[in-house]
């Protein structure tokens, strides 16, 4: 990394700091999350240039360092990691439901349920699909008070398609595709 | 290593004032922020004569870049008259009532050069980062140093002894050379450090 201490010309072009892509830590600073293994983890697939730099030296740094920290800190910092890591699992294990519900014969609505548990701002989502498919789409209310996304017409395999190249956190497996059907089809 | 720390128990109500605990304390950008509206031109004027008021040659050469002067300026107004100023779904600076604005962390990043900075020894990293105040002695010990000299309520970043990156934002309570003269109580109110709330928060309008 450049030196800080440069002397400043005309014009300062900025600084790039890649951040950790587990705690958005920038990775110095990942030793002191509470997520140290996985940061480690990502950073030597993502980056093993700055990961040799980081946790060679760290690494007898950190055992001198780690001798200082008491029991009780230990404790507290697994128990925290066990507590985000208990969130990741929630969060892979959510489903996204796209639901077809039949109105009459020939016309259906199609209802997305359960993007907000992968951080997806719903009235977004929703003027997405509007423009999207030239329809009217809207965030409402269903009858057990979640909110979910409703979409005038029979749009499922297209809404599958456009969540997954859209918001690549939302694994592929965990949308699920259900026909709501009244008598017949 | 040792030094006199003290670490601020979170008061988990919301009674709080921003002034003891840091405004980010139990920030949540959904509940938390009131409204936004994107800032007349003049008001927008005021706020960058301001910030470059403020910071003088720390960002002259960069304020084009930080803020352009056509960018649509949005300001967000959250609990406890905390502003954040946002632009281009970034926050770039932050302020309280009509206080000093502080620039963010990830714009510190970006541009180091824009506060001067102190440097914490190693032990205070995970203090810092817990949301702590830098008491003198952490400022003064073998690990820390203090190469610039500010006077006491100045928006200085704070780094940390074997790192690059800026850890926190504050204000100095006593200028550096009381610091290292009295070396006792609060140095530098911190207001923004790594992975509190703000950090966290993504701004999405």
């Amino acid at each position: 990394m450049d030196s800080p201490d440069a002397p400043s010309s005309e014009h300062v072009k900025p600084r790039e700091v890649p951040y950790c892509g587990f705690c958005s830590l920038p990775p110095e600073y990942c030793e002191f999350g509470p997520t140290l293994d996985k940061c480690k983890q990502w950073l030597s697939k993502n980056d093993k240039v700055l990961y040799a730099i980081l946790y060679n030296t760290l690494d007898d740094q950190l055992a001198a360092a780690s001798l200082n920290e008491t029991p009780e800190d230990d404790k507290k910092k697994a128990k925290e990691a066990a507590k985000i890591e208990k969130q990741m699992q929630k969060k892979m294990q959510s489903k996204v439901l796209i639901k077809r519900i039949e109105r009459t014969k020939r016309k259906c609505v199609t209802s997305v349920f359960g993007l907000e548990n992968f951080d997806v701002d719903l009235k977004k989502a929703a003027k997405l699909f509007a423009n999207k498919f030239a329809c009217g789409s809207s965030v409402t209310k269903n009858n057990q008070g979640n909110d979910e996304i409703v979409v005038q017409g029979d749009v499922s395999d297209e809404i599958f398609d456009l969540i997954l190249e859209h918001w690549p956190i939302v694994p592929e497996d965990n949308i699920d595709l259900i026909e709501d059907k009244k008598k017949g089809k | 290593m040792e030094s006199d720390w003290t670490r601020e128990q979170p008061n988990r109500g919301r009674t709080y004032s921003c002034k003891e605990l840091g405004p980010w304390a139990l920030f949540n950008i959904k509940e938390d922020v009131t409204g936004h509206t994107q800032v007349k031109s003049s008001v927008q004027r005021a706020i960058r004569a301001k910030i470059l008021e403020q910071y003088k040659e720390g960002i002259e050469g960069i304020i084009d870049d930080v803020m352009p002067k056509k960018a649509p300026l949005i300001l967000m107004k959250c609990h406890e008259h905390i502003n954040l100023i946002v632009m281009n779904n970034e926050v770039l600076f932050f302020n309280h009532f009509d206080g000093p604005y502080f620039p963010t962390l990830k714009l510190l990043h970006k541009y180091p050069n824009m506060l001067p900075r102190l440097q914490v020894d190693r032990g205070a990293i995970k203090f810092v980062m817990a949301g702590a105040n830098i008491m003198c002695p952490g400022l003064t010990s073998k690990g820390a140093r203090m190469d610039v000299s500010v006077p006491a309520d100045a928006v200085v970043a704070i780094t940390a002894e074997g790192k690059n990156e800026i850890l926190a934002v504050g204000t100095t309570k006593m200028s550096t050379d009381d610091i290292k003269r009295i070396n006792k109580n609060i140095g530098v109110e911190t207001a923004h450090y790594l992975n509190d709330y703000l950090w966290k928060t993504v701004v999405d309008i």
